[in-house]
């Protein structure tokens, strides 16, 4: 089954990397190059909690899931907490992950169009208090792989 | 995907671990630690339907003109502590005069965390909830501001969110449009501390509010709600008040 996912998954790259050829032999290439894509500003830890491509297809529905196990349930793993992506993406220069338009979220999100509704509530800066906390940094490397 | 779930499952098995081991050791190193391990939980575990969090409030101790309790709660929950009509207010003093005989006293008013709450009744998305251990919150995620809840608490306890808000406590999340109330910092109590206002409240020497389980028979407040008489405000309604209050 591995496999075969495997295969499939190979088979998909040639597929794209032939595509990319194609377009890149196309004659019309500056026109297909479009606008330059965000460019993101590395978090302070070591690595994502997941992979970057997951991340990217997925955060929204880890962080919504994670909100109802948090809010409803008591749940409050660290692992896809909102305030632990805040702690680790907040912008060096602004102190935010959304206070200008380069910083982490608002760089993809303002690139995509897509409205984002969690900082009408959520803080976008890191807490002082969370910081010094002594049982987050096991977490953290809990949450690793 | 399910090599992500299969990393998932390894992840809670080695926090699984780990917190085993915590617990080994803290049964080794002495009873008094035993206790209080046992009485924490895990972050994945979620609140437990075991407990009920409850209050007693002392008036008789609460000080003349102390306002103690609420200047905590306004700096743990990012509240700007104005008192007009469309402030939020999570506890509020308020001063009660019987007129038959002139005695006044004072006593702090807050969500009363209702086993039946009757703005949980009344909320027509389900965003007004109450929680497995007894605190009733407000989701905010999917709260549409109709203001249903506030009419319908007998205590005024709630209060609605009117101009947009920045720098919120990482904690306490609240935005415009919202309803709000007192949640007994459910941050703080689900690591196992004292919600803001109690501590606030022993620190200045008054020791007026004593917060617990009310369902654990060992804890502070179920031994004085077994051994004193106290009361609930509103009791006709029936609501089983998870805040109960002594002196009034």
């Amino acid at each position: 089954m591995a496999k075969l996912a495997g295969c499939l998954r190979a088979g998909l790259r040639l597929a794209v990397l032939a595509g990319v050829a194609a377009l890149m032999a196309a004659p019309s290439s500056e026109a297909v190059a479009g606008v330059d894509l965000p460019k993101l500003e590395r978090g302070k830890g070591e690595k994502c909690v997941e992979d970057t491509q997951f991340m990217r297809r997925n955060h929204m529905d880890l962080l919504k899931h994670q909100r109802d196990e948090t809010m409803r349930k008591g749940i409050r793993t660290t692992r896809h907490s909102l305030k632990r992506c805040v702690e680790c993406h907040a912008s060096e220069k602004t102190g935010s992950v959304a206070a200008s338009k380069e910083d982490f979220c608002a760089a993809c999100h303002s690139y995509a169009s897509v409205k984002l509704d969690c900082w009408d509530c959520h803080a976008t800066r890191p807490g002082k208090k969370s910081a010094a906390s002594p049982h987050v940094p096991s977490q953290v490397n809990g949450g690793g792989q | 995907m399910s090599e992500h779930n299969k990393r998932d499952t390894m992840q809670e098995r080695r926090d699984f671990l780990k917190a085993g081991a915590v617990m080994a050791g803290a049964t080794a190193a002495s009873g008094v630690l035993v206790y209080s391990v046992a009485h924490s939980r895990a972050p994945e575990e979620g609140a437990s339907a075991s407990k009920r969090w409850g209050m007693l409030i002392d008036t008789s101790k609460c000080g003349d003109g102390c306002n103690d309790c609420v200047t905590a709660c306004n700096t743990e929950n990012g509240l700007s502590g104005e008192t007009g009509p469309q402030d939020s207010q999570y506890i509020r003093k308020l001063n009660i005069k019987d007129l038959r005989n002139g005695r006044v006293h004072e006593l702090p008013m807050l969500c009363q965390h209702c086993e039946h709450p009757p703005c949980v009744d009344v909320c027509p998305t389900g965003a007004s909830m109450r929680r497995a251990d007894g605190i009733v919150l407000v989701d905010r995620h999917i709260c549409i501001g109709c203001r249903y809840c506030m009419m319908a608490c007998p205590y005024k306890a709630r209060s609605f969110v009117h101009e947009p808000l920045t720098d919120q406590n990482p904690e306490v999340p609240r935005g415009k449009g919202c309803v709000e109330s007192c949640t007994f910092c459910v941050q703080r109590v689900d690591r196992d501390e004292q919600p803001a206002c109690v501590e606030a409240c022993n620190a200045k020497g008054h020791q007026a509010m004593v917060f617990g389980d009310l369902k654990d028979p060992e804890s502070a407040i179920a031994k004085a709600l077994k051994s004193q008489a106290s009361t609930e405000v509103r009791a006709d309604l029936g609501l089983n008040t998870g805040v109960r209050y002594q002196g009034i």
